[in-house]
């Protein structure tokens, strides 16, 4: 019976659109690293201190498109159980398009109960924004989100 | 800076055993990145909030480290386990060594 309402709920416009948003997303991953700096390769050569990083487990949520580079929101979230034996350690975002590229580190402990932060960040202009998670067994994540930006935040 | 730095938190000041709830924030300040410079070129001084960090009970549950790019008057959103009454405190260090302090009580049932 479940599947039966599935497909009649299933119509031609939410096929469409789900397919949408999987041509967004595959976009958005395969986006090309419009404007990263050398800066950033070098930030990023010290957090992942020559392991690799695997994809995953973390969300970054940020505008598509911001209008304003002056203070763009973002929360990022890594699924984590933060029990004592596995939680994440460090979060590290990046901009790798800033003149410099270090946003924000995050600390959590298992007493912060979920691995999620929200901060409002400059960006200089159109770029992405990178995290990488460091878990408590010492493994890494690593996830990345294009911004469009209009007007850059950096008031050169 | 003309107006004196003042935290704001909002968090609850009740929670169940186990339960994870949200703690928001807000600081005046202008957050200068070291970028920018003034009318005669010449680069305006850095001076930012570097450190931020909320004890539980005296227990560092959640801290960040914020650099140029965080934007003036910086937000801050985190979450916390409730297990055990009592105070939580939030520092934010200033690149002078400055601290901007707040606090916020919450009772466990």
């Amino acid at each position: 019976m479940i599947a039966e309402t599935m497909a009649r709920g299933m119509t031609r416009r939410t096929v469409l659109t789900g397919m949408g948003v999987v041509t967004v997303l595959g976009f958005a991953g395969a986006g090309p690293g419009l404007a990263a700096t050398a800066a950033y390769e070098e930030e990023l050569a010290k957090v992942l201190q020559g392991r690799t990083a695997k994809d995953g487990r973390i969300t970054i949520d940020v505008p598509q498109i911001a209008e304003n580079g002056n203070t763009v929101p973002l929360t990022v979230t890594v699924d984590s159980p933060m029990t004592e034996s596995d939680f994440v350690k460090t979060v590290t975002v990046f901009a790798d398009g800033n003149p410099r590229p270090e946003v924000a580190v995050f600390h959590f402990s298992p007493l912060s109960g979920r691995a999620s932060a929200a901060i409002r960040m400059r960006m200089a202009t159109t770029q992405n924004i990178v995290a990488i998670a460091e878990m408590s067994d010492g493994s890494l994540y690593q996830q990345s989100a294009q911004v469009k930006v209009t007007i850059g935040g950096c008031g050169g | 800076m003309s107006t004196a730095v003042k935290p704001r938190v909002k968090a609850p000041a009740k929670a169940s055993k186990g339960e994870i709830f949200e703690v928001k924030t807000l600081v005046n300040h202008e957050m200068e990145s070291g970028q920018r410079k003034d009318r005669q070129g010449a680069v305006i001084p850095r001076k930012i909030i570097k450190k931020f960090t909320a004890r539980y009970n005296g227990r560092v549950v959640f801290s960040c480290d914020w650099y140029p790019s965080i934007s003036s008057n910086p937000y801050l959103a985190f979450n916390i386990k409730a297990d055990e009454s009592g105070t939580i405190q939030y520092v934010w260090e200033d690149d002078d060594g400055t601290l901007y302090e707040a606090e916020s009580k919450l009772a466990v049932n």
